[in-house]
């Protein structure tokens, strides 16, 4: 009997052609002489009308191919791109053209758009347009487009784009009522996904069919198939979106279309020629998408035990210059900040505002960071306030296991209600203790300060709300040989789903793992699909493939016990062999099943002569019954009521130097619960790159913008991302796995938890070795020494 | 003004390439796009992610600041040439594969190069010259974890051989 997959850290499939240099992502499809190159010219200004543009010089430039600036587009292609997702509070959402119209808004903004025979040639070209510019006031940073003395849209007062408000109760009266009462001011810096490899583009229309394929490097095929059949008045059966390997996602990519994303499909029909537009680092950074600029305020009111009774939360969400994505990352931020506590009475009000910068969407977390940041900040002052142990505070105000499931009496990001379908937060946190060393760690702090050095200890706690809606689907596929061929909708960005997809499905359809092939994000094999975010694969399609496979496992057996003349229920299926239990000598492979399974007029070998209509089924009925369909598939689609939520602890040592203000980080410890695992080699993967970009979001990353709202750090030498240097040497994990309620399988997202509690657990560590209040991230060693000073100065 | 080409001839993973290209061909565009040995990628073009890391001469490069022009006359390897002609992955590909040393794998070719060279000038090395062995590679999915994990295991499956 073949042992189950689930659970075991299997080694990925994927790896064998990435190790080999034969991965094949956006940049690698279409290595040919013959495809042209695109390069766009983009706004140096933050903030300007634009006055005129002069492409005279371009035309004539030998190997240019098309110069197209807003002029020249037409129909839908000459319309604001999509806001995707529209919400009532989201009173201005505004978006781009997909070349500037009249305005620009951020430096970076796509103003024109060349075509040449290689992309050096029309980065030579983008350099000989001419713009005219009339500049305006730009609007950087949360505080100047509070103050609002300019404007980033005229027609956007305030520039606030959504004002948004939660509440379960009277917040005010429950405030008045505390025995205890505090308030905080935060603020977390900016930040960006930047996933190794940048935005990519390819689309060759093929006249002879009429007929676009596009290859993109994106995070929803479905989405961007949907959105380039529109622009370009195709029906969507004429438009195939292939997502090939991508390298890194992180949130960015699920954004859609990107400018690039209408125009290069637009000049592959238009020319007649596969056209493929590779984006370069700086222009990842200044015209993709960043996140995570807030300022938050908080107040609250405490009982002597720490217990919140009140908790009234206001922040400022810096969105950047449009809104494409709505509301999700404000939204996220103001329902997940309670985590695994329930105060009495929580309000929250957010203003979502306009800034002349680069826009902001989801980066792995999506506003949990932020959320995170602020309510584990408030529990860390509440513990300071009372001088009571961090961890007691917490404990005093956790959902109980046996209060699941528990309404928090918010609506969610899903417009649904928030409501956490089950977890176990006491013994979360006993195992974080353990594993820390926190009842230790007084005697190591005694320790080390004799040695003259100087250390802190934190922990942060955060709930995710994973496998968000609305569904997923998968088709699973017997062929012949016995082979069986997967397809989902979603995307892949380096999470190893064609290595856990294949467990699910050997697992459930008794065939070997080897014998099983998935293909994500190809809208050929899967039209219908939402995509990769929200922490959702596995819990998304990992669900409908497991419900697709058992339809296929159904449908064998059917088959088989005609064949074998058996009852369904007497077989089994084993390494892609169905036999009667305990008769192991009748038995049939699964791809006989599969001949079996498609009566066939015309044998095409060997095999298939077993299905033609003078050898099999009964003279007497229909080839095929009513109630069946031939061939050996099952197709499923998983669309749960609401989210489930995973949920973590995070703690870490930290050392300070007393004199140059350096942190080092000495142990960094993970308790985390996302339900039943898959692969927990993977799940592990997935948590090591959470903590690293965790790290670099704490005390390294930011996206410096000058007044005049220029990206001042826009390369990778000067944006720190943590190289191994930085990172903590080893992350002590434990597993907890309360099983979801809502899903087959039991599972919960795994994706987004790693970095969730980074800011908050560093925050709390640099706090407690410093003993100074921190309450702004990332901080740099320099921030710390002037911290130190400002302290010292504050406090005689 | 058409640009002038000119004539070179590079030797990539024991192939001599004759090519004719402009003298500002990047030598990851050379690899990629002229020769189509797309597993060198490109990940900043400012030497800064190491994903383009190709072997000259045994010694790891950037790619991406190098001229095809400029890499006459060097013995290049790229990923693609790292495994046996028989398809057998070398030491550190097995290794990455045992330990999960990847994720996206695009960052992937630039640390096989830097190890393959790392562990031949320092076949045993420490945990802390593990560590140091990849501190001129970007990675944004590992966390780096399972990369120093897989410098070690290259490490021992080097030393299985040689005993």
């Amino acid at each position: 009997m073949t042992t189950k997959l689930m659970g075991t850290g299997v080694q990925r499939v994927e790896d064998q052609r990435f190790l080999r240099g034969l991965g094949r992502y956006a940049d690698d499809v279409a290595v040919d002489p013959s495809t042209l190159h695109a390069a766009v010219l983009r706004s140096p200004h933050a903030h300007a009308r634009i006055v005129d543009i002069d492409v005279a010089d371009v035309l004539d430039v030998e190997g240019v191919h098309a110069v197209w600036t807003y002029d020249d587009l037409t129909g839908p292609m000459a319309e604001p791109l999509p806001l995707l997702i529209p919400h009532p509070m989201l009173t201005h959402g505004r978006t781009q053209y997909a070349l500037a119209k009249d305005e620009v808004n951020y430096v970076g903004e796509a103003i024109a758009f060349v075509v040449a025979d290689d992309r050096y040639v029309a980065e030579d070209a983008v350099g000989k347009i001419k713009v005219s510019y009339e500049l305006l006031p730009p609007v950087v940073g949360i505080d100047a487009a509070r103050a609002a003395d300019r404007l980033v849209h005229d027609d956007v007062p305030g520039n606030v784009g959504a004002r948004m408000e939660q509440n379960t109760g009277d917040v005010q009266a429950a405030m008045a009522a505390a025995p205890h009462r505090l308030t905080l001011d935060l603020t977390v810096e900016r930040s960006a996904c930047m996933p190794m490899e940048g935005r990519g583009t390819v689309a060759r229309w093929d006249p002879d069919i009429d007929r676009l394929q596009v290859w993109s490097s994106t995070q929803t095929s479905t989405g961007v198939r949907a959105v380039v059949a529109v622009k370009l008045g195709l029906d969507l059966r004429q438009v195939d979106v292939i997502t090939p390997d991508v390298g890194g996602g992180f949130g960015v990519k699920i954004n859609h279309p990107w400018p690039e994303e209408l125009l290069v499909p637009l000049a592959a029909r238009t020319l007649g020629r596969t056209v493929k537009f590779t984006e370069d680092r700086r222009e990842h950074f200044i015209s993709t998408a960043h996140e995570r600029g807030q300022v938050q305020y908080i107040e609250v009111g405490f009982d002597d035990d720490g217990r919140l009774l009140a908790l009234d939360v206001k922040f400022w969400h810096d969105h950047g210059a449009y809104t494409p994505y709505g509301l999700i990352v404000p939204i996220i931020t103001s329902t997940q900040l309670l985590g695994p506590y329930k105060p009495e009475v929580y309000r929250v009000v957010f203003e979502s505002l306009y800034t002349n910068t680069v826009m902001v969407t989801p980066y792995r977390g999506a506003g949990r960071p932020q959320g995170c940041f602020a309510m584990e900040r408030t529990m860390d002052a509440i513990a300071a306030e009372l001088g009571k142990d961090r961890t007691e505070v917490r404990a005093v105000n956790f959902i109980q296991p046996d209060e699941f499931p528990f309404e928090q009496g918010l609506v969610f990001q899903d417009g649904r209600e928030l409501t956490y379908d089950s977890g176990d937060y006491p013994a979360s946190l006993e195992k974080i203790k353990a594993l820390i060393g926190w009842d230790e760690f007084p005697a190591f702090r005694a320790e080390m300060a004799a040695e003259g050095r100087q250390v802190g200890i934190g922990l942060a706690c955060y709930v995710e709300g994973t496998g968000v809606g609305p569904y997923e689907g998968a088709h699973v596929h017997v062929e012949t040989s016995g082979k069986v061929k997967v397809a989902t909708g979603l995307t892949t960005q380096g999470q190893g789903h064609a290595t856990v997809f294949a467990q699910l499905v050997a697992d459930e359809l008794g065939c070997r793992f080897e014998d099983v092939e998935v293909v994500t994000g190809d809208t050929r094999r899967m039209p219908y699909a939402v995509g990769t975010f929200a922490s959702r694969a596995a819990v998304m399609s990992g669900s409908a493939i497991h419900l697709a496979a058992k339809r296929a496992k159904e449908k064998a057996l059917k088959i088989a016990a005609e064949a074998l003349e058996a009852s369904p229920d007497d077989l089994q299926i084993v390494d892609g062999v169905v036999s009667v239990k305990g008769s192991p000598g009748s038995s049939i492979d699964l791809g006989t099943v599969a001949v079996l399974s498609n009566p066939l007029r015309y044998a095409f070998d060997e095999a298939s002569k077993a299905a033609t209509q003078f050898t099999v089924g009964d003279p007497g009925k229909p080839p095929v019954a009513e109630d069946e369909e031939p061939g050996l598939e099952g197709t499923d689609f998983y669309s749960p009521e609401r989210s489930t939520f995973a949920s973590g602890m995070h703690a870490v040592i930290v050392e300070t130097d007393p004199l140059t203000a350096e942190i080092r980080i000495l142990k960094y410890a993970v308790v985390h619960d996302c339900g039943k695992l898959i692969n927990p080699m993977i799940v592990e993967g997935q948590i090591h790159g959470g903590v690293a970009q965790g790290v670099g979001g704490a005390l390294y990353e930011r996206m410096v913008y000058d007044e005049s709202g220029q990206l001042l750090n826009a390369s990778f030498m000067d944006f720190l991302m943590p190289y191994v240097t930085e990172v903590p040497d080893g992350i002590d994990i434990d597993h907890l796995e309360t099983p979801s309620p809502l899903n087959p399988l039991g599972i919960k997202g795994a994706g987004e938890a790693g970095v969730i509690p980074s800011a908050a657990v560093f925050a709390s560590a640099i706090e407690d070795a410093e003993s100074i209040p921190i309450t702004a991230m990332p901080i740099s060693p320099s921030e710390l020494f002037h911290l130190r000073l400002t302290h010292a100065e504050e406090t005689p | 003004m058409t640009e002038e080409l000119l004539e070179v001839r590079l030797r990539v993973n024991g192939v001599a390439h004759d090519l004719r290209v402009p003298a500002r061909r990047l030598l990851s565009d050379a690899l990629r796009h002229d020769l189509g040995l797309t597993g060198t990628h490109v990940g900043c073009e400012h030497g800064v992610c190491g994903a383009c890391t190709v072997l000259a001469d045994g010694r790891p490069v950037r790619a991406c600041l190098m001229f095809a022009v400029s890499a006459v006359g060097l013995e290049l390897t790229t990923v693609e040439g790292l495994a046996d002609v028989d398809g057998t992955l070398s030491n550190v590909q097995q290794a990455f594969a045992e330990c999960h040393g990847l994720q996206c794998g695009f960052c992937t070719p630039g640390f096989l190069t830097t190890i393959t060279a790392g562990l031949r000038d320092n076949p045993q090395p420490t945990h802390d010259e593990a560590r140091d062995m990849i501190a001129g590679n970007l990675c944004r999915c590992t966390g780096y974890q399972n990369i120093v994990k897989a410098v070690e295991r290259a490490a021992e499956l080097g030393a299985g051989e040689t005993s």
